[in-house]
């Protein structure tokens, strides 16, 4: 109960302060299993995507979060997991965990999920060259569809460092689904999915 | 007829006004509407006729969302309408600074803007302050401004920073917030009926808009800067302008004036508002977009909100304080 209304709160004081458009452009919203990735260039990047989702597809689509930033306080662990339902990882690499492990279970239990695969947050306008993890998911979960998205301007919204949110209109564009092809190179796949996510910049 | 209408009690006036407006208004929707449904043989003709139609019908929901917006002001008393036009300033403001970036450096003076200007700025309207509030933007705020962006450390583009900054917030609050500060006036002889004047203001300048649009189109004259706006011409402006000012002097009895000085009230107003709105074309040149709303696409949910507004923004400040100086209020 006070998760959704946190839920709705942070729905509206998103929407306030961004505008939190949702463009659909390669593909409309559609009840499948999806793996949206995206830039990064804040913390209000999870909640941007998730506020331009359609309420219906927001609850079986998970974020990914690191395990130890955001569970740090009681406070956090409880906005991440009640409020969001993301999915924690550990950011250090043990020798036998993989930290594909938690997104490889909940894709196999049908979720969705949105992923920064620049790993961590960028300060340019173009993203990072993205980590391998895209690539190991999409081998893995064929039928998965993998959604390309661009999120514009939310690093004017809230810089690193500070804490009061400037109003500033926000905006997601959803682009044309993407496939791994048969036998493609893993470098090859990133930089094709790096690109199509920058194309998605000036549409 | 005329003194059906004059003897009725202000609220009366003010209510029967509304009836008048809306049904002018639901009269060109349906206009414009009908037009819709006509069927054109030759392609390109109908694609013209579209495009027409499509601005025609840009105009027609400007009317309408600002007769909505004084309505509901007007309903439900100045405090509600001041509340209208501070949540209009604010989404004003945020269109603004979404379409002229700033930087990192400015996050802490924009934060000053829309959370500390603007609430005061409304505050003071209401609470009267009329000396503070038409100094409060241009002398203080535009001082510490600077300063707190200059702590920021970071001198790129400082003065192109701090010039957009300082514009958003004259055009989107300053001038924005004049237009409620209307209904605060005691004009001498002319109480509860202040609705009208803000009406009169807006209903002046939208037709000097309308008329200069529509004069643009039928003339067809050179443009005078034709790098800035292509239908901006001479003979469709001092048109437009004289038009509403005529049309502000047949409104004279809704104001404290004879309509000779209603009719120069409506000049002022028009000038400001039109070049106004000349000016702020010229910023979204600058910035390479043709409308405030991306291309015509609702970014806001308002959808360009600012391109509805701007020439308001302007004619306000002008026209509140030739008015207060005129009464010496």
């Amino acid at each position: 109960m006070l998760a959704k209304l946190m839920g709705y709160f942070l729905l509206g004081l998103v929407r306030l302060l961004t505008g939190s458009q949702a463009r659909w452009y390669g593909c409309p919203p559609k009840a499948e299993q999806r793996i949206y990735f995206a830039n990064h260039q804040s913390h209000a990047d999870l909640v941007m995507i998730w506020a331009a989702l359609p309420e219906e597809l927001r609850h079986v689509t998970r974020a990914i979060a690191a395990r130890d930033y955001w569970t740090k306080t009681p406070f956090r662990h409880w906005l991440t997991s009640a409020v969001f339902n993301v999915i924690y990882v550990s950011r250090e690499r043990t020798a036998d965990e993989d930290p594909l492990e938690p997104l490889i279970e909940a894709l196999g239990r049908g979720d969705s999920i949105i992923l920064f695969p620049e790993g961590t947050r960028g300060h340019q306008g173009l993203p990072q060259a993205f980590k391998a993890g895209l690539y190991n998911l999409a081998a893995k979960f064929p039928q998965a569809v993998l959604v390309p998205a661009w999120i514009n301007n939310v690093q004017h919204v809230l810089p690193k460092g500070e804490v009061v949110p400037v109003p500033v209109l926000c905006s997601v564009t959803f682009g044309a689904p993407l496939h791994l092809e048969p036998g493609e190179d893993r470098r090859a796949f990133l930089d094709r999915a790096r690109n199509a996510v920058i194309a998605l910049r000036d549409v | 007829m005329y003194f059906y209408l004059k003897n009725l009690s202000p609220t009366q006036q003010i209510g029967a006004l509304f009836v008048l407006v809306f049904g002018l208004l639901l009269a060109a929707s349906i206009t414009a509407f009908s037009f819709t449904i006509r069927e054109f043989a030759d392609e390109t003709e109908a694609e013209n006729r579209r495009a027409q139609l499509r601005s025609i019908n840009g105009i027609i929901r400007t009317s309408w969302f600002m007769v909505v917006v004084f309505w509901l002001g007007w309903m439900m008393g100045n405090r509600v309408a001041l509340t209208l036009f501070a949540l209009v300033s604010f989404f004003a403001l945020r269109e603004f600074l979404t379409l002229s970036p700033t930087r990192r450096g400015d996050h802490r003076s924009l934060v000053l803007a829309f959370f500390v200007v603007l609430p005061v700025q409304y505050w003071l309207v209401a609470a009267e302050h009329f000396d503070m509030f038409a100094v409060f933007i241009p002398v203080f705020v535009f001082l510490a401004l600077p300063v707190v962006s200059a702590l920021a450390n970071d001198p790129q583009h400082f003065l192109e920073r701090n010039a957009k900054l300082q514009w958003g917030i004259m055009v989107c609050i300053y001038g924005m917030s004049h237009v409620p500060a209307l209904l605060m006036l005691h004009f001498p002889g002319y109480d509860h009926r202040n609705a009208f004047m803000v009406f009169f203001l807006v209903m002046v300048v939208q037709v000097c808009m309308v008329t200069q649009h529509l004069m643009g189109r039928w003339l067809q004259r050179k443009p005078v800067a034709p790098a800035i706006s292509t239908s901006f011409n001479w003979p469709s402006w001092w048109i437009g302008i004289s038009v509403a000012s005529v049309f502000g002097a047949a409104l004279a009895g809704i104001t404290p004036w004879v309509p000779g000085t209603a009719f120069a009230f409506s000049f002022i107003a028009c000038l400001a508002g039109s070049l106004g709105h000349f000016v702020m074309k010229a910023l979204k040149r600058d910035r390479g977009i043709p409308s405030w709303g991306k291309e015509g696409r609702a970014v806001t949910g308002a959808g360009g909100l600012l391109d509805r507004v701007d020439a308001l923004c302007f004619a306000a400040p002008v026209f509140f304080h030739s008015a207060r100086w005129y009464f010496d209020l």
